[in-house]
């Protein structure tokens, strides 16, 4: 992971954390996160695991653009992003990262298919066909056909994580970052979501970042990331 | 897009919406419908008279006189001699004189006993005189002129016989069922008092008021009328030469020693009029506005206690890369939506109210209101109310805002 990379290899990360330190506002004993190095190339499925309190979710969020790190610098499809402005950061995540978190992915109120708009509504990328590959994305997740106008509401936890899927990937993200979305489903479908978000993935071509506690999921992964190994010490942390 | 998600936003929180909304509606509706009525109420009354410099009538208030020799409000005091009408006709200031006779009444609507010169040189709104739909003026003594309205409500043509009763109400002890009169001319609406008014002659008048025996002799001998001089009238309207002769005329008048008499400015008593509402005006104004205000608190109030709920719908929204002034337009969208919706309603109620009651307003406080609400100073009342919900609105979308910033994916 601390390698030197040749400018080649470089054109291939889909994210790179550089010496990032995050300080928690909410103590006051200075405790923080420092990563000091982490690289995830394009179109790899990363499994990053670790215990609650581990801060995983914190770097989700900095990758995400909604938190910004105190020090260094995140840069996301070789392009800086920690740095970017709040609202260049908005469009950037909207154009290029998908996000699926652990429960209430959608607007209850809207219908499915609207929910899928609006993502596309806040993103530069235009798409005319957006119901179409919408239609197309409620097939591959095996969703029942007629779901595209229910109410996001009426719909099952384990179907409202899938069009969360079809949501994330609407815009065609390089990056997927998902937060514990099985927590919510039980055993039986937890390995059918699995495998659909892997295959989905795959097939979109999108970087994969995914986090969650559970070691069971571990299995669905080529890569496995611990938490703690990310972590470096420093000093004042 | 923002817009449809605004307002399906407020569909999902349908039982609180609908009761902001209808507060919104009263408090919208009290704003305009006040607003709309002080300023109908004065154009109504400043377009009833024009171009008449004096009236000339029994001492009493100038109110007074102005309400019943004009509004045909109430009942005039006194009546003035018929000879001081020829004395202020050929007066060598006055271009001409109008006299009116009050007191009696056919269905409801009054009777106004006046002479030619009333249909040449009345004029009401902009100047304007008044002009026929149907027929001419009176030739004789048992014919009639009628009001616009006078003619729809009671079905009457031109050649139709009416009869005429006398005392204001419109059922009447004495009925004057032997005079029949019959309509030689139907005036076009003005909306003013005139289209309420059934026009004869003064002679007319007198004929009304005879004892029965002479009215037949009358009625087989219609040319004996011209023995039938008027003795009074109630008032009398003044055109003058010189708009600088008012104040002298006027003087002369009230100085008159051979009758009781009192000149007005017909200007100069509505403005005593409006001076009397003025108060009343904005005390009607400052309870709308404050009526507004508290249902515009009721407003962010209902927005602000959503926004507890909604945390997760402003996580996502984050997400997928709207920023938070984003979501601050969306909390000020639903708001106005609200209030937007709410004057169009209360828009469409007072018209229809305006509508409904308009005859009984004009009737009753000889009022005429126009149901269309679209004048500068209600516009004004429209950006106002706009700008106003905008404000405290901003509350909740200030609180939206922030926490939208502070939004993270851990948001549960």
């Amino acid at each position: 992971m601390m390698t030197s990379e040749t400018p080649n290899q470089l054109n291939q990360n889909a994210i790179q954390v550089n010496n990032v330190l995050h300080r928690y506002k909410t103590t006051d004993d200075d405790k923080g996160l420092f990563i000091a190095q982490w690289r995830v190339q394009r179109g790899q499925q990363v499994f990053l695991h670790g215990e609650s309190g581990s801060g995983k979710t914190t770097l989700l969020n900095l990758l995400a653009g909604v938190l910004t790190p105190n020090e260094g610098n995140i840069h996301i499809l070789n392009q800086p992003f920690s740095t970017l402005k709040a609202h260049k950061r908005d469009k950037f995540r909207a154009d290029h990262i998908g996000v699926v978190f652990q429960q209430f992915n959608l607007i209850p109120y809207l219908s499915v298919l609207k929910n899928i708009q609006l993502a596309n509504h806040f993103s530069s990328t235009h798409l005319n066909n957006v119901e179409e590959r919408a239609a197309d994305y409620v097939q591959k997740l095996k969703l029942p056909a007629n779901i595209l106008h229910t109410a996001a509401n009426a719909l099952s936890i384990g179907q409202q994580q899938r069009v969360a899927i079809a949501r994330a990937l609407i815009n065609k993200p390089e990056l997927l970052l998902v937060d514990e979305p099985t927590s919510a489903l039980d055993a039986s479908a937890k390995d059918a979501f699995m495998r659909v978000l892997t295959e989905v993935c795959e097939a979109a071509g999108a970087t994969l970042v995914f986090v969650s506690h559970d070691m069971y999921l571990r299995q669905f992964f080529p890569v496995s990331v611990e938490m703690s190994e990310l972590l470096s010490q420093r000093e004042d942390v | 897009m923002l817009m449809s998600l605004s307002w399906n936003s407020l569909r999902s929180r349908k039982k609180s919406v609908v009761l902001t909304f209808f507060s919104l509606l009263i408090s919208i509706s009290v704003l305009l419908s006040v607003e709309h009525i002080r300023l109908q109420a004065k154009e109504s009354f400043n377009r009833t008279i024009s171009d008449v410099d004096l009236i000339v009538g029994a001492p009493s208030g100038q109110l007074n006189l102005l309400l019943y020799s004009v509004f045909r409000m109430g009942s005039p005091t006194n009546n003035i001699y018929y000879q001081s009408y020829e004395r202020l006709k050929n007066h060598e200031q006055v271009s001409w004189a109008i006299p009116i006779s009050l007191g009696d009444s056919h269905q409801g609507f009054r009777v106004m006993g006046t002479n030619a010169a009333y249909f040449a040189h009345f004029k009401y709104g902009n100047k304007q005189a008044l002009t026929f739909e149907k027929g001419q003026p009176f030739q004789s003594l048992f014919q009639t002129v009628i009001g616009a309205d006078v003619a729809k409500k009671l079905g009457y043509q031109v050649g139709d016989e009416v009869v005429i009763a006398h005392g204001a109400g419109s059922t009447s002890f004495t009925h004057h069922d032997d005079t029949p009169f019959t309509v030689s001319g139907i005036l076009k609406s003005t909306g003013t008092p005139v289209d309420k008014t059934v026009h004869v002659s003064l002679t007319a008048i007198e004929a009304i008021h005879l004892p029965h025996p002479q009215q037949t002799k009358l009625l087989e001998n219609p040319s004996a009328a011209a023995d039938l001089a008027p003795e009074s009238v109630t008032a009398v309207l003044l055109g003058l030469k010189s708009k600088f002769a008012i104040f002298k005329l006027q003087r002369d008048v009230n100085n008159d020693k051979s009758d009781k008499l009192m000149a007005i400015l017909p200007g100069v008593a509505l403005n005593e009029l409006w001076q009397l509402m003025a108060t009343v005006e904005n005390l009607l104004r400052v309870i709308s506005v404050l009526i507004l205000v508290s249902s515009l608190f009721g407003l962010s109030t209902m927005l602000l206690a959503s926004m507890q709920q909604r945390q997760h719908e402003i996580a996502v929204l984050r997400v997928l890369g709207a920023g938070p002034h984003v979501i601050f337009t969306l909390v000020l969208l639903e708001a106005l939506i609200l209030v937007v919706l709410a004057m169009l309603a209360a828009t469409g109620l007072i018209s229809l109210a305006i509508s409904l009651l308009s005859d009984w307003l004009s009737s009753t406080y000889g009022l005429f209101l126009s149901a269309n609400m679209m004048q500068t100073e209600i516009i004004l009342v429209y950006a106002v109310v706009i700008i106003a919900s905008i404000i405290t609105s901003a509350i909740p979308a200030y609180d939206a805002y922030k926490s939208a910033l502070h939004s993270t994916l851990s948001a549960r």
